[in-house]
């Protein structure tokens, strides 16, 4: 129980569990609208922002820090509409180059401020990687708000959200203002991003946009489902991660939350009922003996009918020859079924088999 | 003199920046540019693992072996979009950050054995290769330079031996599969490079900035010709300028110089956008410009034509009539009239406005060109 009471124990588990639900939430609809990767660039692009936050307020007062980053978040965002609407390049092209650019101009501004604060700049080196411990309980003042509106804005346009991501042009017939929409969505990952920076830092933020979407993906069929359970996996992954690397010895908190979330994501992918992919392996391999043993036992009722005798006991070799040596496995499925049962015929020649009661009944010979 | 400070940072850049511009052209037509992002994240695992396993940090042991992660990453990216299960953007954006991850926790838990640590991932340090130094046939050079030249070289003889298939490959990977000249395995080859290229550079320049120097020069290039051959060597060009450049500024500002380097492909991108003379914004404003002038001349030329012999030529062939007939605001009309006037086509006669012959011509050759 003592975990509970540690602070900043406390307060980075509340700061992660923040981080986890927005970023559920708002990578849902990313997600959707296959726009995963501008979190990459969003959150790459946020560095400038807080180093010229930290250099207009003279410390790391979080507001400032946190209102540069979603400045420059936006910024790039424009950067990557202006990009594609006005060159030749494709968004990948303008991604990449809003990103690298980006942060290059954070890189200078992180030298420059450092060279200036002096002993202050210990403060920033945690927005790169992330560190839980950090997280002050005047931060989560910051934060708490800030996470409560973007849920808020969430839930009051739920509707258009929805319909925006998943037809928009069928938004647009009705008259929505879809432009506007996938702004106010892109300006909300720049704000998930944001309020990741302390726990998870700007290079890792891409992942906590898209792995609880995509975890919660595999095992939701309605959208409601899947921002639910995004929110819920994204807020595990958060604590997991921040309790983790609050015990260890100096791991950085962003990387132990990012290898929780994908860790989900995987396992997700693999095993989710219905999606996942051993799980239709699985699935495909129950199918393909049912069907076997529905084969074998047309051939039974053939083979009655031919002879006009409902307890005709079919050969083993005959069996071998229409399904090949295979059968073994089906005969065997079906007698520990009932279905079938083994016959002697005459000791000479070998195994035979008639269908049971039951199974004539369910091969259809009992109707007839 | 290769040990000479400004010498060795200018260099190492140099070769950095046009070890990049060779293979950056072919990701950004094949629209993969994203790809060099999670290359160059990934690498810090390789780069980890490398180390952990063999003790390297530098050598073409190392290089080859912290390259294969990225390629490992790519084949994972591959692999999850093939099942189908998340979209390509999304495969990227969960393997890339799960591998760097990885790299920074092992850079957390043995930082104290080895000479890289955070700081490096995120900038480089191009200010110290000169340091670190080797003698090669003689020669005192940096480490640096020793293997981002080796790097480049491979580079340059990888694409001028396959020149042919890169490009077909790039540009109609279906005719080159049919052609049997292997699309995907050169593909693969190029990413293989990629990383390598990464690998060598990330001492310089660290992980993150590298995206700026595979991407930005070629893109910089992409918007100002369209042959392959002039974009691979325009971005180079761009690099040795960013390079020059950024090191200037970030000596002056006393900023990091890595940074400042690949911030300046920036401006140079900028400078591409605004004034390329094909594709940049001004020079399509003032064709855009220059091609209304010319109709609005022709315009009136048929204008003036078709009320020349008319009754209501006193009233049509005027100079108000621009204004209130074929609806040109004043200063559109009185910019045609000058051009009109100036190029021997109309004769501004008390208020009529007389055609030249050669106006004349001009208006029968629109209305009927078959006379001519």
């Amino acid at each position: 129980m003592d975990l509970l009471f540690d602070h900043t124990l406390r307060n980075a588990a509340l700061g992660a569990a923040l981080l986890g639900v927005v970023s559920g939430v708002i990578g849902s609809f990313a997600l959707l609208r296959r726009q995963s990767l501008i979190g990459d660039t969003l959150s790459h692009a946020t560095l400038p922002g807080i180093c010229l936050g930290f250099l207009i307020a003279g410390g790391r007062a979080l507001g400032p820090i946190l209102l540069g980053a979603v400045v420059f978040g936006v910024l790039a965002g424009l950067a990557v509409l202006a990009l594609v609407r006005a060159t030749r390049l494709k968004t990948d092209a303008a991604l990449g180059i809003a990103l690298s650019l980006f942060f290059a101009l954070g890189v200078v501004l992180l030298t420059y401020v450092q060279g200036q604060a002096g002993a202050a700049q210990a403060g920033l080196e945690s927005f790169l990687f992330g560190q839980a411990a950090a997280v002050l309980t005047s931060d989560l003042a910051v934060l708490a708000p800030i996470a409560a509106v973007t849920l808020g804005l969430t839930a009051l346009f739920w509707k258009e959200f929805k319909l925006a991501s998943f037809d928009p042009v069928f938004a647009r017939t009705i008259g929505l203002p879809v432009t506007a929409l996938e702004t106010l969505m892109t300006l909300m990952v720049a704000i998930a991003v944001v309020i990741g920076l302390q726990m998870v830092g700007v290079v890792l933020m891409a992942a906590m946009i898209i792995a609880p979407a995509a975890a919660a993906r595999q095992w939701s069929r309605t959208l409601e489902q899947m921002v639910v359970l995004a929110a819920l996996i994204g807020l595990a992954s958060g604590v997991i991660g921040a309790l983790l690397s609050s015990t260890g010895q100096g791991f950085s908190t962003g990387p132990l939350i990012v290898l929780v979330a994908t860790g989900i994501t995987v396992v997700s992918i693999l095993v989710a009922p219905g999606r996942g992919v051993l799980w239709q392996v699985m699935q495909r391999h129950h199918e393909r003996q049912q069907i076997d043993a529905e084969e074998v036992l047309a051939t039974f009722r053939h083979l009655i009918y031919e002879h006009g005798d409902p307890t005709y006991p079919v050969e083993r070799g005959m069996l071998n020859t229409y399904h090949g040596r295979g059968v073994s496995r089906v005969i065997e499925d079906l007698t520990a079924q009932g279905l079938i049962a083994q016959a002697s015929h005459m000791d000479s020649e070998g195994d035979h088999w008639v269908l049971t009661p039951k199974g004539l009944e369910r091969s259809g010979v009992a109707d007839a | 003199m290769l040990t000479d400070p400004d010498i060795a940072i200018l260099l190492t850049g140099i070769l950095v920046g046009c070890a990049s511009a060779l293979l950056g052209p072919f990701l950004i037509l094949r629209q993969n540019a994203m790809l060099s992002d999670a290359i160059s994240h990934a690498i810090v695992f390789g780069i980890m693992l490398t180390w952990l396993l063999t003790g390297l940090v530098s050598g073409p042991v190392q290089i080859l072996g912290a390259g294969l992660s990225g390629v490992l990453c790519v084949w994972l990216i591959e692999a999850l979009t093939r099942t189908g299960r998340i979209k390509e953007d999304a495969a990227i954006g969960l393997v890339f950050p799960a591998l760097f991850a990885a790299g920074v926790l092992m850079l957390n838990v043995f930082a104290r054995n080895v000479h890289i640590d955070v700081h490096t991932v995120l900038l480089g340090e191009i200010g110290f290769v000169w340091l670190d130094t080797v003698a090669v046939a003689g020669i005192e050079m940096p480490n640096a330079v020793l293997w981002m030249g080796a790097v480049f070289l491979v580079n340059l003889v990888f694409v001028m031996l396959f020149w042919k298939e890169l490009k077909l490959g790039t540009f109609d990977p279906t005719l080159a599969a049919a052609f049997g000249l292997h699309p995907r395995l050169l593909f693969y080859g190029l990413l293989l490079l990629t990383s390598i290229t990464a690998v060598a550079a990330f001492d310089a320049v660290g992980a993150i900035l590298f995206i700026a120097f595979i991407i930005v020069p070629p893109a910089t290039a992409y918007l100002l010709t369209d042959r392959l051959a002039w974009m691979v060597g325009l971005g180079m060009l761009t690099s040795v300028a960013s390079v020059f450049a950024g090191y200037a500024l970030a000596v002056a500002w006393d900023v990091s110089i890595s940074g400042m380097m690949a911030l300046m492909t920036g401006a140079f991108l900028m400078a591409a956008i605004t004034f390329g003379p094909r594709y940049g914004l001004v020079p399509r404003a003032w064709r855009y410009r220059a091609d209304r002038e010319r109709n609005d001349v022709r315009a009136l030329m048929v204008h003036l034509h078709t009320h020349e012999s008319g009754s209501d030529r006193a009233e049509e062939n005027v100079s108000d009539a621009l204004i209130t007939h074929l609806n040109w605001p004043e200063i559109r009309a009185k910019t045609v009239m000058r051009r009109a006037v100036n190029s021997g086509l109309v004769l501004h006669d008390g208020g009529v406005l007389e055609l030249t012959d050669q106006g004349r011509d001009m208006a029968r050759t629109l209305l009927e060109p078959w006379r001519r």
